[in-house]
């Protein structure tokens, strides 16, 4: 090393870091004196407008990522005014034009949240700082819902939630740049629990599998209450972890508890693996306290049915949308759906669909895409015509208020897609309750 | 392979290497806008798990002892500097102390434990003592971890030290030094200085007598215990320093986004950090830093690209050759990118079993045994 030392006679270890910090303060100044002022984050100035679709690719939710991805694509096509129009036709009221947003053509980045709040994270500010995204939507999970929306809150862009049930994504976790157009727990009980009632009495002591987490609570709670509410017991509430696989060890107690309901909050993998194993056990063919023994799924997706295969047959549950709705907007989304991939969407396509188009819509009808403004078009919004009949985006908590469906699975599908039949549309009126009841504040509008 | 880039003394040349470090790594805004990465948050993840993986490393390369379980230390470092924020002050010293002690006294604790074990044992007892953590702070700790919601920072949290000096929160809080607010590229520039300053540590301990006894433990650790010297002191301060440096890059991610979640601790996150120094070249200073940015490069921007920018890449081949080559390619891009990496994970461990930096060393090794030739090309 004596080579380099006399290369540099003259060079303290100060001088050095001196001079490093000297030119790399010099090379980094220009990138920090540029943050060019805006009047709002990432204005489009071109002729195109940017969204981010953040949605899981990988991991245990890519079937629903995969679908949702499928339904922005599709949306993307319908506002440039590609393809056959869709849900722009039967949108009521509606101010698209099908020449893209305020004029400027739809353009989109993805992404890959991985289902892990970490990921989306990075994803989505990769789409806000990079790209220029407007607004993000997707997600398949309440936790990367939540853990996104208040990243686009603090970032001053638009968050159209995807698939997010729990209460906490418009409850105690809501914020002014979050709006969500699935249904919540609370309303799967309150749809459910009458039906339930109906269909298996009044007396009847229900025993939960809950996955630990924010999502199982919620709805564990929100079931209780609206199930105790009709004269139902709860003997017993057990947590089971996440991913689990095998539910042997947390289903055998269930014999023995004197329960005639075993209710599963359980989605996804979780869902399909506990159900199966449950009516393995032969469950369903058990007769206690002189009752037919029921299973109860709170939370039904048409790709968790596919997945449990026959195990699902009778069982009771709700559902945001099923493709088989027959009002116009539905049809039109399912035809346009079916034409484009050939085959029927799931809810979580029509979720992400509807949210695209509001977003767009909203835009419109503010005027700009200024957050503000676009916040302020969508708070209060009625619409018709997407599916789910009269719909309203409450301005208290930014949750869409509309009829829920109770589903049941199919004794003799048609099809491998025809697995749920429509046992009841609850109405509107039945679901809905007080924003205040979940505690949470929406914040103000960062632009 | 260590032996020989080990030299007792420091001399001129490691400060030459630190300030040509230290002007890329704090020039990087301006190059990585070539590669498409020039945008803070993967700045940031860049100099975060570059930091990880040079903590990582001094364990690993060093003594050769390959823990899974280095993701625990980086969510205890997390949820200090989160607690730090909503009980102490948004001043990012506090946090950062504070999540440096608690990820040495985690280290202490399972290094103490795992370390009676070697090998495969001591790699099992780190996974086991993760995994724990991890589930733990799933679900059991909810109300210190806010399980799979993750913790936040809240407008309303108590802020003691905040509080007492009268500073008020305006919007949502976040993270500051001394009224400088550690967003976008602040945020990339302190972490950066603290790389720097990983580095530099990183760089003392390697030149050190310290580091020669933790390699001396990797050849041959009979040996040593022959020669009088008792490694288990020499590991336990090593297993803690590289969780300290785990913490650290742990406390920046909770910096630059005052969020911690359980799954900064799943076992993935864990094997992550082992890719990323395999991948740069185990044992060597750098090369851990390389590995980090090509795993975050490819799974931030190769994860983005889809059919329409594929389009956009092949748009000057004829309208056929266009198609074909999206369909060839766009099964590495988009939700392929885990393919992608696993196949240049292959390449490399077959072809440069010392990782990308044993790649730069063969182009040099060719120049410089053919000096003339090579002058003559420059």
């Amino acid at each position: 090393m004596s080579d380099d030392d006399k290369k540099f006679p003259n060079l303290s270890r100060r001088g050095f870091l001196k001079a490093s910090i000297a030119t790399a303060a010099v090379t980094a100044a220009p990138t920090i004196l540029i943050r060019n002022a805006h009047a709002f984050v990432n204005e489009p100035k071109g002729a195109t407008v940017t969204l981010g679709f953040n949605v899981p690719q990988t991991g245990a939710y890519a079937d629903e990522g995969a679908d949702e991805l499928r339904a922005f694509k599709l949306a993307v096509k319908h506002l440039n005014g590609e393809g056959d129009g869709g849900m722009l036709n039967t949108m009521k009221p509606s101010s698209l034009k099908g020449n893209g947003i305020l004029g400027k053509k739809v353009t989109y980045v993805t992404g890959d949240t991985q289902t892990k709040s970490d990921a989306a994270r990075a994803s989505a500010k990769r789409m806000i700082e990079k790209d220029g995204a407007l607004m993000i939507s997707g997600g398949s999970s309440s936790g990367v819902a939540i853990a996104v929306q208040s990243l686009c809150q603090e970032a001053g862009v638009i968050f159209m939630a995807g698939l997010t049930h729990s209460n906490d994504t418009t409850g105690k976790d809501k914020r002014k740049h979050g709006f969500r157009h699935f249904f919540n727990a609370y309303m799967s009980g309150q749809a459910l629990a009458p039906v339930l009632a109906e269909e298996y009495g009044r007396d009847r002591k229900a025993y939960h599998l809950t996955a630990d987490y924010t999502w199982g609570w919620t709805q564990e709670e929100s079931i209780k209450n609206a199930t105790e509410a009709l004269g139902w017991k709860t003997v017993a509430a057990v947590r089971t972890p996440l991913g689990a696989g095998d539910f042997s060890q947390y289903i055998t107690p269930v014999l023995n508890s004197g329960a005639d309901v075993l209710i599963l909050n359980h989605y996804g993998k979780d869902m399909v693996n506990s159900l199966t194993q449950a009516v393995q056990f032969g469950l369903r063919d058990k007769m206690v306290n002189g009752k037919k023994f029921e299973i109860v799924v709170p939370l039904f997706s048409r790709l968790m049915a596919q997945g449990a295969g026959d195990a699902i047959k009778g069982i009771l549950g709700t559902t945001n949308w099923h493709w088989s709705l027959s009002d116009e907007g539905s049809k039109a989304f399912v035809k346009s759906f079916g034409a484009e991939y050939g085959f029927p969407p799931s809810q979580a396509a029509q979720t992400c669909y509807v949210q695209t188009l509001l977003y767009a819509n909203a835009c419109e009808m503010a005027g700009t895409f200024n957050p503000c403004g676009v916040i302020e078009a969508l708070e209060g919004f009625k619409f018709d015509g997407m599916g789910n009949g009269p719909t309203e985006y409450r301005a208290a908590d930014h949750q869409c208020f509309k009829d829920v469906l109770v589903v049941r699975g199919k004794e003799k599908p048609s099809s491998q897609f025809d697995l749920l039949e429509v046992a009841k549309v609850v109405p509107r009126s039945q679901v809905e309750y007080d924003p205040s009841i979940f505690g949470g504040e929406l914040g103000q509008c960062n632009a | 392979m260590q032996t020989r880039i080990i030299i007792a003394s420091t001399s001129l040349r490691d400060y030459l290497v630190l300030a040509i470090f230290s002007a890329v790594v704090l020039s990087a805004p301006l190059w990585a806008q070539a590669i498409g990465a020039g945008y803070p948050d993967l700045l940031q993840k860049f100099a975060i798990f570059g930091l990880f993986a040079i903590g990582y490393n001094l364990l690993f390369g060093l003594t050769g002892y390959l823990s899974f379980g280095h993701a625990a230390f980086l969510g205890v470092g997390s949820y200090a500097t989160v607690w730090s924020f909503k009980l102490l002050s948004m001043n990012v010293i506090p946090a950062v102390l504070l999540s440096v002690a608690i990820s040495a006294i985690f280290a202490v604790v399972i290094g103490f434990l795992s370390l009676r074990r070697t090998g495969i044992y001591f790699s099992i007892l780190t996974l086991a003592f993760a995994q724990m953590s991890y589930n733990m702070a799933y679900s059991v700790l909810t109300p210190i971890t806010n399980g799979e919601t993750g913790l936040r920072v809240l407008r309303d949290d108590p802020r003691l030290i905040d509080t007492l000096l009268g500073i008020q929160v305006q919007g949502s809080p976040l993270a500051d030094l001394f009224g400088l607010t550690l967003k976008g590229y602040a945020g990339f520039y302190f972490c950066a200085v603290m790389l720097i300053l990983g580095f530099w540590v990183a760089l003392r301990i390697f030149r050190s007598p310290y580091g020669m006894k933790l390699v001396a433990i990797k050849s041959n650790q009979t040996r040593m215990e022959y020669t009088g010297f008792n490694p288990r002191p020499y590991l336990l301060s090593v297993f803690v320093i590289s969780g300290i440096y785990a913490g650290l890059a742990g406390s920046l991610m909770a910096i630059v986004d005052p969020l911690a979640g359980a799954e900064r601790m799943q076992w993935t996150a864990s094997g992550e950090v082992v890719l990323m120094t395999i991948l740069g070249g185990v044992g060597t200073l750098l090369g851990p830093v390389i590995g980090a940015a090509t795993i975050k490069y490819f799974e931030n921007i190769f994860s983005a690209v889809n059919e329409q920018t594929l389009h956009q890449v092949f748009d000057f081949l004829p309208d056929w050759l266009n198609e074909l080559m999206v369909t060839l390619t766009s099964p590495f891009v988009g939700d392929g990118w885990h393919l992608t990496l696993g196949v240049l994970f292959m390449v490399i461990i077959i072809f440069l079993p010392g990782g990308i930096i044993e790649g730069f060393r063969r182009i040099q090794a060719l120049f410089q045994r053919k000096p003339g030739k090579a002058e003559e090309e420059a």
